[in-house]
């Protein structure tokens, strides 16, 4: 027993010497967080907790650098860097280092726990900062993670906190934390407080931590279930709209994606099994005007996006227009041959993009403001998403426009009806065959500057739309607009209500299934309409 | 109709390879003896049009590679090696054609080939009608020990198990509830199935566990991803096991994104997900969602530097990426090599017997040895996505892992093992009745 004690007085006798050494530079948690962040994973948040929890001078400095990939171990294990515009700065002394070999240097990275370490380290520090939206945001990423150990914080934080919103947060952050595992020393009232303040806030989060309280008295126990029971009720209703939303999405990529083929198919009555192609070579151009912007104006995604949409459509449309005149008005009235054809044109574009562009997907950016969520009450509303389904109204509505009220809609529409008198009013009837082929076409590459927003853009593309095209014009009925969108509309929503109930690919053959029924009930559709390809 | 095109891209990767041996001629004449002779034939069996060019062209270009090296090392057995490329074209049909074509009109000492499970069961009977050797360098759902094939991938314990295993540990987060999501073919429903059972050992209910499958292709993942939040949101760690296939990953990870799942919240461990699938997207939003591979190309050892150099000087690309069935490929082939070499003779029985036992460095630092059930010894590795599409490796299997062709997981197959080596010599052997099951080993 002397022996041991007198070796433990030893040690601690070096250890004081050490510490009187380096008292100057740094203090002595500091010491073992620097010497943490070296280590393994484990170590490395068990550091990063320790650097936030002691309020070290220099947390946030060090937990930023290994945030952002620019903290440095030398590769021997000594000395730790943090990598500036100035080059390496000594973490511990906080001197430049200059002439360091960054070879023998090795970047120090996270795991996700370590990851998880960092979060809540930087939540501890922006509990106390100026701006209240960060205060607010600390307090959101601390009910990401609620911690009995967070509660002295968070009492202190709200002594002082004034902005209502950051306060909303905190509380909430409070009471999941005083509910999680170790918190001790309440009472039951302030547990109920708690339950009350959660199933206040309701969503899926404060579910999982009501659903999860660690022993409890029976009344706050009895409290939380029936706080479930009632976010349960609540989350259902909003599944449902979130289901609606998701229906909608679909519904407006398969309307965007058979427009086109309402015009050349539906209008003209022209098979055309290229109409993918002629998206997926909206979807390329996209990625070429784009990709020329941002060497010009590097960051900035919308605007190539912006210029790709009338870029699309003209130059799909001038193809749309070529291959009209080239190739499909020798073939009017012999659908046969017009589908071969078309197929045939459908490959040779697909192998002229992969040889082009070669056979892997290339990247088309999505810019900033499309990424993301919103969040509309209950539910999630992907911006990307959106964006598509007001771009998709908004293309519907300009060829509406241009069908009814322009003087080409109307030769188009006389032409449709019937063709000879057309032709005896003094209509070109085989310009305006081109020109409302080239609209269609146009339109396809709308489509694919849509679609490569949410899909991948490689030469395959077309291929994934070009069955659905044709199941919404024939189910909305050949030849009518109105009928592509409830067509497209009632697919969607179809497909996103089943795709739960039954999984994603048993949803897509039940609504082929339904399809088929539907078709052999009403051949011509939801919304028959006469024209060309019913007089034939 | 098909035949015209194959044969004449054939008879030109003929000539190139023709090509490639004449330049080592020339440029390592001094050093080396110039091989001569009849050249020693190797086919090479991978899709270079349809769906599959994608991942199948590299691995033909890195047999190319491989095979100019050796000539350029002075053959094999002093003679020349040449490359005979064929074309199945993602057809699995043709896949069957064309290996017969390469057993009997070519006349192949050893064939490299094919990706999918579907295409290596097309041409399995083949090989065992023609008693061929096929290297197959893909991961994939094990249940199959054929005595003409060799497995250079990951069975499923070399991959599947201890990626679970590192989800269940502290260190992968500790998870508690599983998602199995996976393309609707044969590969996922046989690693998920393998799966659903080894969970059940792990003491993980089936209420915790939801399984989802997507058809090829699946560009609309909104419901998908949004029942996997609310799966996850349970209050129990939940961790999402992913054997989606192909560029349907990329909408996949994207909507992720949008949804806000974040890699700290549900990670997604990928095990089809490599190097090439993340090279058409912006991974910064995938920072520290997980694959499982045995090789990275981001692992620094020696022999894994001097590889990616070699490859891209061949590729004349600076940037083109390595991947795992590549370093299978490099393995199956040295293997193949060293095996000639030792019985000093290409014949088809002799080099089957001699492959057993044959050990060959891998490129991230270990040694790799053919087992008698026909698959190899590999380390499994965890990697997380960087945001330079690269994986950093942040967990790894302390010792190589010996692959099993037969699952203890899967209630028939639990008593099986394979054992091409004597006195056993069976793709099936029961070791509780000890009887040969039949002759049939897929």
């Amino acid at each position: 027993m002397g022996n041991t004690r007198h070796t433990w007085w030893r040690v601690c006798l070096v250890l004081l010497l050490l510490g009187a050494l380096f008292a100057p530079g740094m203090s002595r948690a500091d010491d073992k967080a620097l010497l943490g962040l070296r280590g393994g994973y484990d170590d490395i948040a068990a550091a990063v907790t320790s650097l936030a929890d002691h309020h070290d001078p220099r947390a946030r400095v060090l937990i930023d650098a290994l945030r952002h990939g620019a903290l440095y171990k030398a590769s021997d294990g000594n000395g730790l860097y943090i990598e500036t515009d100035h080059g390496f700065v000594d973490a511990a002394t906080n001197a430049a280092a200059p002439g360091l070999d960054p070879d023998a240097l090795e970047k120090i990275r996270q795991n996700n726990n370590v990851r998880v370490a960092v979060a809540g380290a930087l939540a501890l520090l922006d509990l106390a900062a100026p701006d209240a939206a960060t205060r607010r945001a600390a307090a959101a990423a601390m009910l990401d993670h609620p911690d009995a150990a967070l509660l002295p914080a968070l009492d202190h934080a709200l002594a002082s906190e004034h902005d209502p919103a950051a306060r909303r947060a905190m509380v909430l952050a409070r009471a999941a934390s005083l509910l999680s595992v170790g918190a001790s020393g309440h009472g039951v009232p302030e547990q109920l407080a708690a339950v009350a303040a959660l199933r206040a806030a309701g969503g899926a989060q404060a579910r999982a931590i009501l659903l999860n309280i660690p022993a409890a008295p029976p009344a706050v126990r009895a409290a939380a279930a029936e706080a479930v029971h009632a976010i349960d009720r609540e989350l259902q209703l909003w599944s449902l709209a979130q289901g609606l939303f998701y229906g909608v999405s679909l519904g407006s990529v398969l309307l965007i994606a058979a427009l086109g083929l309402a015009i050349t198919f539906g209008v003209m009555g022209v098979i055309n099994m290229a109409h993918g192609e002629l998206m997926m070579i909206g979807a390329y151009v996209t990625y070429v005007v784009q990709h020329a912007t941002m060497s010009v104006l590097p960051g900035d995604a919308g605007l190539g996006l912006a210029l790709a949409v009338p870029a699309a459509f003209l130059v799909c449309g001038a193809l749309g227009i070529g291959i009209e005149r080239g190739l499909i008005r020798f073939l009017y009235g012999r659908p046969l041959e017009t589908l071969l054809a078309t197929w045939g044109l459908s490959l040779v574009l697909q192998q002229a993009v992969r040889s082009l562009f070669g056979p892997s997907n290339v990247a088309v950016v999505t810019p900033a403001f499309m990424s993301g969520a919103a969040r509309l009450g209950g539910i999630d509303i992907t911006l990307n998403r959106l964006v598509i389904i007001v771009f998709a109204a908004l293309v519907m509505l300009a060829l509406t426009v241009v069908l009814r009220v322009t003087p080409l809609g109307l030769q188009m529409r006389a032409v449709t009806q019937n063709r000879r008198m057309a032709s005896l009013m003094g209509i070109r009837t085989s310009r305006v065959d081109a020109l409302t082929f080239g609209l269609g076409s146009g339109v396809a590459g709308l489509a694919g500057v849509a679609v490569s927003q949410i899909d991948n853009v490689s030469p395959n593309l077309g291929q994934g739309y070009i069955i659905d095209s044709f199941m919404v014009v024939v189910f909305g009925g050949v030849g009518n607009l109105w009928g592509t969108l409830a067509g497209a509309m009632s697919l969607g929503v179809a497909n996103k209500i089943l795709e739960p109930l039954a999984g994603a690919v048993l949803a897509k053959i039940l609504v082929l299934v339904l399809i088929i029924l539907f078709i052999q009930r009403r051949p011509r559709g939801l919304f028959p309409l006469r024209g060309r390809a019913v007089e034939s | 109709m098909t035949n015209g095109p194959t044969n004449i891209s054939r008879r030109a990767f003929g000539q190139l390879a023709l090509g490639a041996s004449t330049a080592a001629l020339a440029g390592a004449g001094a050093a080396v003896a110039a091989p001569r002779g009849a050249p020693i034939k190797v086919g090479i069996l991978h899709s270079l049009s349809g769906t599959m060019a994608i991942s199948e062209t590299t691995l033909k270009d890195v047999m190319l590679m491989l095979i100019a090296e050796q000539n350029k090392k002075g053959g094999l057995l002093g003679r020349p090696l040449e490359a005979v490329v064929v074309d199945p074209a993602s057809n699995w049909p043709l896949f069957a054609e064309k290996a017969r074509e390469l057993l009997s009109v070519d006349k192949v000492s050893a064939v490299f080939g094919c990706w999918t499970s579907v295409s290596r069961k097309s041409v399995l009977p083949v090989f065992e009608e023609l008693d061929g050797i096929l290297f197959y360098p893909v991961q994939y759902e094990g249940q199959e020990c054929s005595r003409n094939v060799f497995y250079t991938g990951a069975a499923p314990n070399q991959q599947a198990i201890p990626a679970v295993d590192y989800l269940l540990s502290a260190e992968g987060g500790g998870a508690k509830r599983f998602v199995l999501a996976g393309t609707d073919y044969v590969y996922p429903r046989t690693t998920n199935q393998i799966l659903a059972s080894y969970l059940a050992t792990k003491g993980i209910a089936p209420a915790d566990i939801l399984v989802n499958y997507t058809p090829f292709g699946q560009s609309d993942w909104q419901g998908i991803v949004a029942q996997i939040k609310a799966f996850g949101s349970a209050g129990k760690k939940t961790a999402v096991v992913s054997t989606i296939n192909g560029d349907a990953n990329v909408p996949f990870y994207k909507e992720l994104g949008n949804q806000g799942i974040k890699s700290t919240d549900i990670p997604v461990l990928a095990f089809s997900v490599g190097e090439e699938e993340l090279a058409g997207i912006d991974t910064a939003p995938l920072v520290g969602q997980l694959a499982a591979w045995n090789y990275f190309e981001s692992v620094s050892s020696p022999a894994n530097k001097a590889f990616i150099k070699r490859w891209h000087s061949f590729t004349k690309k600076p940037k083109r990426t390595t991947n795992d069935p590549m370093e299978a490929h490099y393995i199956g082939f040295n293997m193949w090599v060293q095996a000639v070499e030792k019985v000093g003779s290409t014949d088809h029985d002799k080099v089957i017997d001699a492959l057993p036992g044959i050990k060959q460095p891998n490129l991230t630092g270990g040694i790799a040895t053919m087992l008698p059930n026909h698959h190899i010894t590999k380390p499994v590795l965890i990697g997380e996505i960087q945001d330079d599409g690269q994986f950093n490796v942040v967990w790894k299997t302390p010792d190589l892992v010996p692959g099993k062709a037969w699952s203890p997981y899967v209630a028939e197959t639990k008593n099986l093992i394979g054992d091409w080596t004597k006195p056993i010599s069976c793709g099936n052997y029961d070791v509780v009745k000890k009887v040969c099951v039949g002759t049939k080993h897929g």
